[in-house]
Formats: structure tokens, sequence, C-alpha cells
């Protein structure tokens, strides 16, 4: 196994407000990566650092040998870094299918006027998107939804369209920002089963935020745990959720 | 003395392009919404008033007349938002901007089906003549526009900070959903900031009437009024006044002293300018989306 | 109601869903194609107008209504197309080489325009694209030597390999011109729509943070958007030049880039019949407004602002009411008739979907 993803000394600040403080860890290619903490403590911020719609203030973002800082927010999923969003960011006029199609945009390799005329090397390339997104179409179950346009979609729905616009785009690190906050239990147990398929089917690294500790537990190898920005421990999830600092910051000071 | 005739002449434009961008930006920061009717809702407002006050129309007093033209505007900018805007809730902006825009060209088509398309002037004991200070020639109506306009931004600025409907107002302005959960009466209040909207149209109009003809195409001043917003930025009543005077200063001294034809593309210019060098208007702040 | 069994990939991709589908549009461009025979000249003249309309309504929907972006100022790039495509045949060039290089050339400084302007968002976006329509009516004033002022040019006859093609001698050979341009606009927007580039649009249009997460370069997607809109725009205007024979600053006013932006609203955001939809409106509206003050007895009567007042009231009621425009309201009664008996009141309830403010709190 060797390194994927290398944050080394990030830090943010919103004004005068640190979000995140002088942060390290890095995720092994393969594994499954959660980060968890109280709300607050800066978890999408690390996310939202990675994908490059923050600038951090000092430290370095490495991705297998590349600099992330060096690129802008599409050229990072150029590099085959996909994600989700904590509060569903999808195409909402758009069907699921074509929300899929989206996913692949990275693998375009046709020309505006190539496009316009539409011709068999466009055909060809469609063909193959589509192929693709089929796949992840079949492995999420979303036959029924394919041709429905988002905007009348189910919260739980959405929420795996968007883990499947992400696999579209055949990524190596999958970051997965709470997936399965808002779900049914019934949702968040076919969650967990997608994230193992994922690690163990298709090869791809997560690195997760999550809430629900029953599905950090069950699906990841290694466990962070921030507060206020700031790593509190790390580890596997049984020496994480033992910790006592970590109990102390989620249960207040003195319950250790 | 050229240049302080030029100067306050500009001055006086500009409070009349100040006012309407104050109503703009009014409705913009409570409610995120674009009024670009407000042009002819000043146009309206200066009509309103000439149709009361002239004497082959209505023939009141212009000293009642102004105060129930401020009032009919007010009530007209509440039952807009009453009948039409409220239900626009949860569509994009875009399409509150062309419903605005359409809506100035039916205002635009009544106000000419009533008051016909001829310019005509308003009968205001505001334009006695001008007065001879020094060797400059200042028009009356110029000097009462100015005062006029420092007061009610006074005003307006003590009712924000002193009363419980402005603070309400501001409060509504900065967190709907907030000021929701804390009993603030949100619709209505948005609704008041559209009748406040429309008063201070009505009140730009009758000072506009007073120092010149009016026609129903004078509406498209506003045009000009949303360039003084951008360029004082947006989010802020002082900056609209100030964007006002800036555009109304510029006009008179390009015309003088820029070749003809290159005078009325200034403030347009200008504001090509603001928007691409400071996009959010000359005293910027920095705008991040929350994922 | 037509169901769709897929077997092949092909079958997503194909530019008509069905065989059905491909019979209406081929009796329709037949039809088309067939009517300088049925019309007279007068109406020939009218559908003439309806499909320049629609190219001009192309040109914008593209941007607005695929990417998001609102334009009030596209009559700057009609103007631009138009002016262009005229001074490039005074200097001897064939209709076949000037029209084309027109829309080029306003797709190009489309292009350079949008690089600033891109950064701006919703409202900003519209201010400073209605200064851009109101600086081009000066500045064609301004450059008297090459555009002739305000006393303003006269297109030349077109032709194409001996072919004399004009307005009003030859009114059904301009007519099969418009259709052709027209058709190939078409095409193109349809085959942007089905391939990576249509996509990103969309994507831009309806989050640009995770278009941006999925490779998207938004500002290039926006720039090249801006482009090809004002590229067929140019097409447009140009046509609008020989169809309108003589033009001049005034021409191409602020009004008409307000008027072509209410047009496709009006049709229907975001649709390809949205904006033929509109040009019909737009373009027999003034008629349809003299007919009936004929009827109503109103006479030569001229009212100023009645067409632009009538245009904005019917505006005003589709927000309100079918904020889809004409092509949604299509879509209902066509879906309510397929599923006849079997449709309920409550299918199109729309969904409310909340205030998403870009504003920072």
């Amino acid at each position: 196994m060797s390194t994927l993803l290398e944050i080394n000394n990030a830090t943010l600040k919103f004004g005068g407000v640190v979000a995140v403080n002088d942060l390290t860890f890095s995720v092994e290619e393969g594994e499954v990566y959660a980060i968890v903490g109280p709300n607050g403590a800066g978890k999408s911020t690390v996310f939202n650092l990675i994908s490059r719609f923050y600038d951090p203030y000092a430290g370095s973002l490495t991705f297998d040998g590349h600099n992330l800082l060096d690129r802008n927010a599409d050229a990072v999923a150029d590099l085959g870094i996909a994600r989700t969003f904590q509060n569903i960011e999808l195409f909402d006029h758009a069907t699921v299918l074509q929300n899929l199609l989206v996913g692949r945009h990275r693998h375009r390799n046709t020309n505006l006027v190539q496009e316009m005329l539409f011709t068999p090397k466009v055909r060809r390339e469609e063909k193959r998107h589509r192929e693709a997104v089929e796949e992840v179409i079949d492995f999420l179950d979303l036959q029924p939804y394919r041709d429905k346009m988002i905007a009348g979609l189910p919260y739980g729905v959405r929420k795996v369209v968007e883990l499947g616009r992400a696999l579209a785009s055949g990524p190596r690190l999958l970051l997965l920002d709470e997936p399965a906050s808002g779900l049914s239990v019934e949702e968040t147990q076919d969650m967990r089963w997608w994230i193992d398929d994922i690690r163990k089917q298709m090869g791809i690294t997560v690195l997760m935020v999550e809430h629900d500790m029953g599905l950090v537990s069950g699906v990841s190898d290694r466990v962070l745990a921030l507060a206020d920005g700031a790593k509190l421990a790390e580890g596997t999830p049984q020496q994480v959720q033992s910790d006592p600092a970590v109990i102390e910051a989620y249960l207040g000071a003195g319950a250790a | 003395m050229e240049v302080v005739q030029l100067l306050v002449s500009g001055l006086a434009n500009g409070c009349v392009y100040g006012l309407i961008a104050l109503g703009f930006v009014l409705i913009y920061k409570a409610t995120e919404q674009v009024n670009f009717a407000q042009g002819d809702f000043m146009m309206l407002g200066a009509f309103v008033c000439l149709g009361l006050t002239n004497a082959h129309y209505v023939g009141l007093p212009f000293w009642i007349a102004a105060p129930l033209t401020i009032a009919i505007m007010a009530v007209l900018g509440y039952l807009l938002d009453f009948f039409v805007l409220r239900h626009l809730f949860g569509q994009s902006q875009t399409a509150v901007v062309i419903l605005t825009i359409a809506l100035g060209f039916v205002i635009r088509f009544v106000a000419g089906a009533i008051w016909s398309h001829e310019p005509q002037t308003l009968e205001s004991p505001l334009a006695v003549g001008d007065f001879n200070v020094g060797g400059v020639v200042l028009g009356m109506a110029d000097i009462a526009v100015i005062v006029v306009t420092v007061l009610l931004t006074y005003f307006l600025y003590q009712f924000f900070q002193r009363t419980k409907l402005g603070l309400a107002m501001q409060a509504a302005s900065q967190n709907q959903m907030a000021a929701y959960f804390m009993g603030i009466p949100v619709k209505r209040v948005q609704g008041m900031i559209w009748g406040l909207s429309g008063a201070v149209a009505a009140v730009a109009g009758i000072l506009f009437a007073s120092k010149g003809a009016i026609d129903p195409n004078a509406g498209l001043l506003g045009i000009k009024a949303f360039a003084a917003a951008v360029i004082g930025g947006f989010g802020s009543l002082p900056g609209a006044l100030m964007g006002g005077l800036i555009v109304g200063v510029i006009e008179p001294f390009a015309s003088r002293y820029f070749p003809a034809g290159y005078s009325q593309i200034a403030p347009y210019t200008l504001l090509l300018f603001v928007l691409v060098f400071r996009p959010n208007g000359l005293f910027s702040q920095v705008r991040i989306k929350k994922v | 109601m037509r169901i769709h069994f897929k077997t092949s990939y092909n079958h997503d991709i194909r530019l008509f869903p069905d065989w059905w589908s491909f019979l209406v549009y081929a009796t329709l461009i037949v039809i088309a194609v067939v009517l300088p025979w049925v019309l007279d000249d007068f109406f020939l003249g009218e559908v003439t107008n309806v499909l320049i309309w629609a190219i001009a309504g192309l040109g914008l929907m593209l941007l607005t209504g695929q990417t998001g972006q609102a334009s009030l100022g596209h009559a700057a790039f009609l103007a631009l197309g138009c002016y262009s495509c005229i001074i490039f045949m005074e200097q001897g060039w064939p209709f076949l080489i000037a029209f084309p290089a027109a829309g080029i050339l306003t797709g190009v400084v489309g292009t350079i325009i949008a690089i600033p302007a891109i950064r701006l968002h919703g409202i900003y976006l519209a201010i400073a694209t209605i200064a851009l329509s109101i600086l081009a009516d000066d500045i064609i004033v301004l450059m008297e030597p090459i555009t002739d002022g305000v006393s303003g040019k006269f297109a030349p006859m077109i032709t194409i390999f001996g072919i004399e093609i004009e307005r009003w001698t030859t009114p059904d050979r301009f007519y099969w011109l418009v259709l052709a341009v027209t058709i190939l606009c078409t095409l193109g927007y349809r085959n942007l729509l089905r391939s990576p580039l249509g996509r990103a649009f969309a994507a831009v249009r309806d989050s640009e943070v995770s278009a941006s997460a999925m490779g998207v370069h938004i500002a290039r997607a926006k720039a090249v958007a801006f482009g090809i809109s004002c590229a067929i725009t140019g097409l447009a205007g140009a046509l609008m030049g020989f169809y309108a024979g003589a033009f001049n600053n005034e021409t191409f006013s602020i009004v008409i880039s307000i008027t072509l932006l209410m047009m496709i609203v009006i049709g229907g955001l975001g649709s390809i019949h949205g904006a033929f939809f509109g040009a019909v409106v737009v373009a027999f509206l003034p008629q349809f407004l003299s007919m009936t003050k004929d009827f109503v007895g109103g006479g030569s009567v001229a009212i100023p602002g009645l067409e632009t007042g009538v245009f904005g009231m019917i505006l005003i009621l589709f927000i309100l009411f079918e904020p889809m425009g004409i092509y949604g309201r299509w879509m209902k009664i066509r879906i309510w008739f397929e599923l006849f008996p079997f449709a309920r009141k409550d299918m199109f309830k729309r969904q409310k979907s909340y205030l998403k403010t870009e504003r920072l709190r």
C-alpha cells in the first residue's frame, strides 16, 4: 500500500476564526478513512480544502505526487478525486441519467466543433460514457429512476444519485460528505454495503465524513477524530472510540 | 464658477438617481428581489402628483397632493408585493428581474394612456425660478432637491436605527429564516419594504418633476439608477446614494468637457469598469457560497 | 402513451426518440419547405420573421435557458452580426463567406466580452449586459466612418452561386435561406444537448460548485456558452438586417434585447421548442393587435407603447401562472391526452423550492 493523499500542516482561517488548525493526516491507497467529530469541528472544511473550494492559509496537500494547491477545483477532479456534498448538490433540472453523465465530464475528449456536428467520434465516445454510467446505475439499483428529473425525487434517492455521479467519473479517491445523514436504517445499511463494494470490487479509496458511528466502525479501516479543526485522535475505529480525549469532546468535560 | 454650477445641477440630478437607487437597494436587501421597474415607479409617482396638482386635472394644492401621492405610491408598492411578488417565492432571481422589467413596460403604457406621451410640467411651488449667488445661477428646484434628499436620507437612517419596524426590516434582510423564528412577520415586513420603496420613488418622482418636464419614458432613468446602485455597491443604502451622486456629477462634466457622443456613454463605461474591477461595488465584501 | 424499450446505447443518443416523433418533425420540415407555394408574400414574410427571431432566441436560449446566464444585452450582438456581415459584403466578400465570418466574429467578440463578465452573478450580469446594449447603440453612432452612424446602412443583394436572393423581390428564396440557417442552428443546438458540453452547461446552470467538483471548468464553460450564443445571435442579426433592408443604430436598441429575453421566457426556458413558440408570439403580436384594433374600431389611431405593454402583461401572466412557458403548457396538454382518462389534477403541481441564497450571511 502506498500513500494516496497527504495533508501536511493544513491551516485555514475565516476572518479570525481558525477552522482547520495545523492538520496533518494521510490516506493510504485502497483504504476507507473516516473523519469524525462534533458539528463545527471542520470536517467538511477539510473536504472543501481538498476540492480546492477554499485556499489554505498554510500547509500542503498532495495527491499521488501532484500538488493540489497548483490546481483549480476542476483540475482536482481531473486527477480522479470525486466527491459528494453534505447538502446534496445535484443538477435539479436534469434527469438522473444526465446527472451521472456529467460525472463523465473529465473523460471528455471531443471538442466543441465535433460535438455540434455530432461526428462518429462523438457518437463512439457517448456510447462509451453511457456504458460506464449504465454500470453505475446497475450497481446502485437506480434503474427505476433513470429518466426521472432530480427535482421530483425523494431525499434518499438523491443521496444515492449523488454517490452514483461521483462513481461515474471513475475516481481513484472518493470523498463522501456524510453519506448516511438523513437516511433511514435500511438505506444506511445499503450505503454500508455499497461503500464496502466500492472499496473491494472497484478498488476505490474512500475518505468520508460521517456522524453515524455504526457506519463508521462498520466500514472504515482508520478513523480521524477532529475537534476545533485540530486532530484529536487517529487509529482504528475501536482505538478512537475508546480514546479519552474523544469521549471528552463528545460528552463534555468531566465525562471521561 | 462654472464648475460650481455644473456641480450643483449634477448633484441635484444625482439625488434623483440616488433616491431611485435607494428604493432599489431597499428591496434588494430585504427580499433579494430586484425591482427593475423602480424608475417607472418614480415616473408614475411624478405623474400621480402632476395629475393631482395641475389645474386641468384635479387641481389640488401641491402641499396636499404631494403627501397624497406618497401615500398612494406606498399602497401601490405594498399591493404589488401582495398580489404579484409574493407568489414568486421560490422562483429564480432572473424571473423577478424579467417580471419587473415587463412591469415597467406596463406602467409606461398605462401612464401614457392616462396622461399622454406629451412632456408635461408639474405646477410645483419648488420651481420658483433661479437666484444668483456671487455670479453662480442656481435653480431653486435644484437646491430643494438636494435639501429634501438629505432630509429623507436622515429620516430613513433614523427609521432603520430607532424604530421597531425599521429594526425588524433590518433583521429580515439579514437572515429571513432567523427573523421568522424570532416572531417577525417576514412576509408583511417585506410588503412594507415594497411600500416604503414606493414612497421613496414617489418623492424622487415629485422632485424630478419639479426640475423639468416629464413624459412616460422618464422611467428609463431607472437604468442609470441601477448603474448608480452597482457603482456604489449593491448592499448598502449610503452606497446607493453615493453612486447616484457620482453618476449625476459625471454627466454634466462629461458633456461639458468630452466631445459630443462620448458624454452619454460615460456613466455606463464607469459602470462596466466597476463591475470588472470591483464587482461588488466600490465598498466590496468577500462572497463565498457555503457548501 | 408510447413506451420506449431500450435495446442499445444508441437509443438515448438518437436525434428522435422514436419513429413517431421522427415522422412529426419530418412532416414539419416538408411543410416548411413547401410553404412558399401555399402562402402569399405577406404571410411568407411574417413566417420568415418568426424564423429569424427563433434563431436569435436559440442563441439566447443556449446562454440563459441552458447555462443559466441571463443576458439583457443580446441586441448588441445582433447589431455586431448584422453590421459585420454587411460590411464584409461591401468589401466584396461573397455572402457564403461573409455570413459565417460574421457569426464567428460575433462569437469571438462575445467570448472576449464574457471573460470579465462571467465572474458576475445574476443581477450583476443583467445590469452589465444592459450597459453593453446601451453602449452598443452609442458606439455605432461614434463609429460613423464604418457604420454610417444614424443614417444607417442598406443591405446588399445576396448572391449564392449566381442565384440572387432578396427579401422583397424573391421572398421565397430568402425564406428558404432563413429556413436552412434555422434548421442548421437547431441541429447544432440539439447535438450539443446530447454531448458532454451541453450537459456541462446545464451543470453550470444548476450548481456551480458541484459542476466544478465534477471537472467542469466553470469560467471556460460560461465563456464558451457566451461564444456560441453570440455566434448564433450574430447570424440572426445578419438575417434581420437583410429582412429589414435598411438599419441603423436604433434597429438594435435595448428594447430588442429585453424583448428577446422575454420571448424565450414566454416560450419556455431551457427548451428548443421554447425559442420557436416565443418567436411566434413576438412576430405575430403586432399583427394580432392591429387586427384587434380594427375590430374594436380604433382604426388607425396609433397607441404608443401598446405592443410592449401588452407583451409585458403576457409575460407577467406567464411568470405567475405558467413559469415553464408555452412549452410547459404544451407538454402538460400532451401528457394529459396521452394518459387520458387517467391524468390527475395534482400531477402537475409545482414543487415548492426554497430560496437558495448565495448571499454571505
